[in-house]
């Protein structure tokens, strides 16, 4: 905190001097402190680095591993809060989910949001990197603004939003609409009115700071590619879609993954936008994420090992996700 | 992507490392000129950014009339205080225990974070042990695993440990990150040169001093945005002390979530000055550091 500054490392005397401490010595008492000593280093240079990584993982273990994995045992289960393990239930809770349609009104919601936050959050992440990508005054202002969404409260946002976003003669936004002549809109009630909100909020906080990573790729992009195209004759709009797109597919495929990790477990704008209390998602599910459906069994129904179930199953849809991400990155690598 | 992490040779001085592309001075790189579109585009992106928390405060310090007032309003009101005294002394929320939970936990792991990923980091950059790669894989794999799927069993942990409702249940679980062994590597590799360390070595320092006299002053920029970094998610983290803590003990995102829960009729000023308070320290710490923050993301966009 209290310097920024770069400490330049202690350096060295010019000179090997590394020769100077190694003067022989034929007393017995010395030879054994220095083969006691030589020892100890040994030991120190053997055992240290494990020692030095084993916080990390001794820790990720307990509190990340182990309770992923434990997940799949638990959903194996009948588990309760008050009861703990009630008995193998087999593959009760999976059948229970497939055949479930609160499950998969959850899963619905959960990509619907997914798709109508990440498309055009990226799209305009594009442009908007574009649009930092020349020479323009303050600088240092624009891209901190980028930011600004991205390092606030979640939660708190959400609370604001949500009145943004309110019932039809409170909210801001329903007011605009009104001066304008617009009807107004039934955020909370109406299914695809309420994933839009939710997707503003998550598109307000995530925009810029995709924007930040384009910019750096673009940047990044050798200036002679755009001067043989200016030679060529090709316009900026053919550059933008023809050299940077595709110079930044690596990129962007890099930021639908960290997306996809991140919105597939969406959970506290559309919860907090919510207002009732529990995680129903609306009065009739319309915004209710799995990760709602995971905390509602917990916490109101008390079914540890069906929201296990769900859990599971949601990771293992992100792993697939990004499995296919990686797959479509593989081949775009190999095409280049 | 990749040839932006070339390291210099390493004769030169570690500072010089941390200049990017991106950073040139007087950069050949010829750019494009803004147009007023340009400036529009940009302006229009800084107001829709910034009005959400303008307003926020701006309603934080007016009554709850205010927030369904249209126009909006846009100027602060004066009833900052009175709200602040309503929240603090509004039973359901315990505002003061969560600013105080909030306060602990994030400095806590902040200290905890630095602390332990810059010792893997330092031993996975520079130390020779067997494994060395398996295990910097390892770290990598873990940025990517969505560790709040195990919800429920930890939910379970913190039963078995007793530790439901107690603050530490969310400090603990967080107390290290792959992220930040992953950042710390980067950047000892990047600073340390290896005849230092060796030097160290020759001269007899045992590996922990090496870490403590050498490795962590020069790490120390880097420990400063990883730390505050950290407090910022630490102070963030809403789903997981949902989960785990009670009303009676909350942190200050589980406070102001009581807020908008418990009010029958909804009190927006109120709601809107627990909100503000909950973003104030994240504003100071971007105040701080934004101009870092930007460089970060940036670089750790094209090591990605």
């Amino acid at each position: 905190m209290t310097s920024l500054q770069h400490g330049a490392p202690p350096s060295r005397p010019p000179g090997r001097v590394d020769g100077g401490a190694r003067t022989q010595d034929r007393d017995p008492r010395r030879q054994a402190r220095a083969r006691r000593r030589l020892m100890w280093s040994r030991l120190d240079v053997r055992a240290s680095p494990y020692a030095f990584i084993a916080p990390f993982f001794l820790l990720f273990g307990v509190f990340g591993l182990f309770p992923l994995l434990y997940t799949v045992w638990v959903s194996l289960h009948d588990w309760s809060l008050i009861g703990g393990n009630e008995g193998w239930a087999g593959l009760d809770n999976y059948a229970r989910l497939v055949t479930d349609p609160v499950f998969w009104n959850a899963l619905y919601n959960t990509m619907g949001i997914f798709v109508l936050a990440v498309v055009p959050q990226l799209l305009l992440a594009l442009l908007l990197a574009d649009t930092l990508n020349r020479r323009i005054r303050f600088a240092n202002l624009f891209r901190m603004t980028m930011i600004l969404p991205y390092i606030t409260s979640i939660a708190a946002l959400a609370i604001v939003f949500s009145t943004l976003f309110g019932g039809e003669q409170f909210g801001l936004i329903n007011q605009l609409l009104a001066a304008v002549g617009l009807e107004p809109i039934a955020w909370h009630g109406d299914r695809y009115a309420a994933w839009t909100a939710i997707a503003v909020m998550i598109d307000w906080r995530w925009t810029g700071y995709n924007a930040l990573i384009y910019l750096a790729a673009m940047q990044s992009i050798p200036k002679d590619v755009y001067e043989a195209a200016d030679l060529d004759g090709a316009s900026r709009m053919r550059q933008f879609w023809q050299i940077t797109i595709p110079l930044l597919r690596p990129t962007i495929v890099f930021t639908v993954i960290i997306s996809t990790i991140g919105q597939m477990q969406l959970f506290t704008e559309p919860a907090i936008f919510d207002n009732s209390a529990g995680y129903g998602g609306g009065t009739q599910g319309q915004f209710q994420t799995v990760m709602m459906l995971v905390f509602e069994e917990v916490f109101t129904y008390q079914n540890y090992g069906y929201a296990a179930a769900v859990s599971w199953v949601l990771f293992l849809l992100v792993v697939v996700l990004g499995l296919i991400n990686t797959w479509i990155t593989s081949r775009i690598r190999g095409a280049e | 992507m990749t040839a932006t992490t070339v390291r210099p040779a390493s004769t030169q001085r570690p500072a010089q490392h941390r200049r990017r592309a991106n950073r040139r001075p007087g950069s050949l790189r010829r750019m494009r000129q803004a147009t007023p579109l340009t400036y529009f585009a940009l302006l229009l992106t800084l107001v829709l950014s910034v009005f959400p928390l303008w307003w926020m405060f701006v309603i934080a310090t007016r009554t709850t009339t205010a927030a369904s007032q249209f126009p909006p309003a846009l100027l602060p009101g004066p009833n900052f205080g009175a709200n602040i005294v309503r929240l603090f002394e509004n039973p359901s929320a315990n505002f003061t225990t969560g600013l105080l939970n909030s306060l602990i936990a994030s400095t806590t792991v902040a200290v905890s974070v630095v602390f332990f990923c810059s010792l893997a980091g330092f031993a996975l950059a520079k130390l020779n042990f067997k494994g060395r790669t398996v295990a910097t894989v390892a770290v990598v794999v873990t940025m990517a695993v969505p560790v709040q799927i195990g919800l429920v069993p930890l939910l379970i942990l913190m039963e078995w440990f007793g530790w439901r409702g107690e603050l530490q249940s969310v400090i603990v679980p967080f107390m290290v990150s792959g992220f930040g062994v992953f950042m710390m590597r980067q950047y000892v590799t990047q600073t340390i040169p290896d005849e230092l360390i060796e030097a160290a070595r020759i001269d007899g320092c045992s590996t922990f001093r090496i870490y403590w006299s050498i490795v962590l002053p020069a790490l120390r920029p880097a420990m400063v945005v990883l730390g505050l970094l950290t407090f910022m998610q630490t102070w963030n983290e809403f789903i997981w002390a949902l989960a785990v803590l009670s009303p009676s003990n909350p942190t200050v995102q589980f406070s102001i979530q009581q807020l908008n829960e418990s009010a029958y009729a909804r009190d927006f000023a109120l709601m809107f000055t627990g909100a503000t308070f909950a973003t104030l320290p994240l504003l100071i710490i971007f105040v701080v550091l934004g101009r870092q923050l930007v460089g970060r993301i940036m670089e750790g966009a094209i090591k990605a």
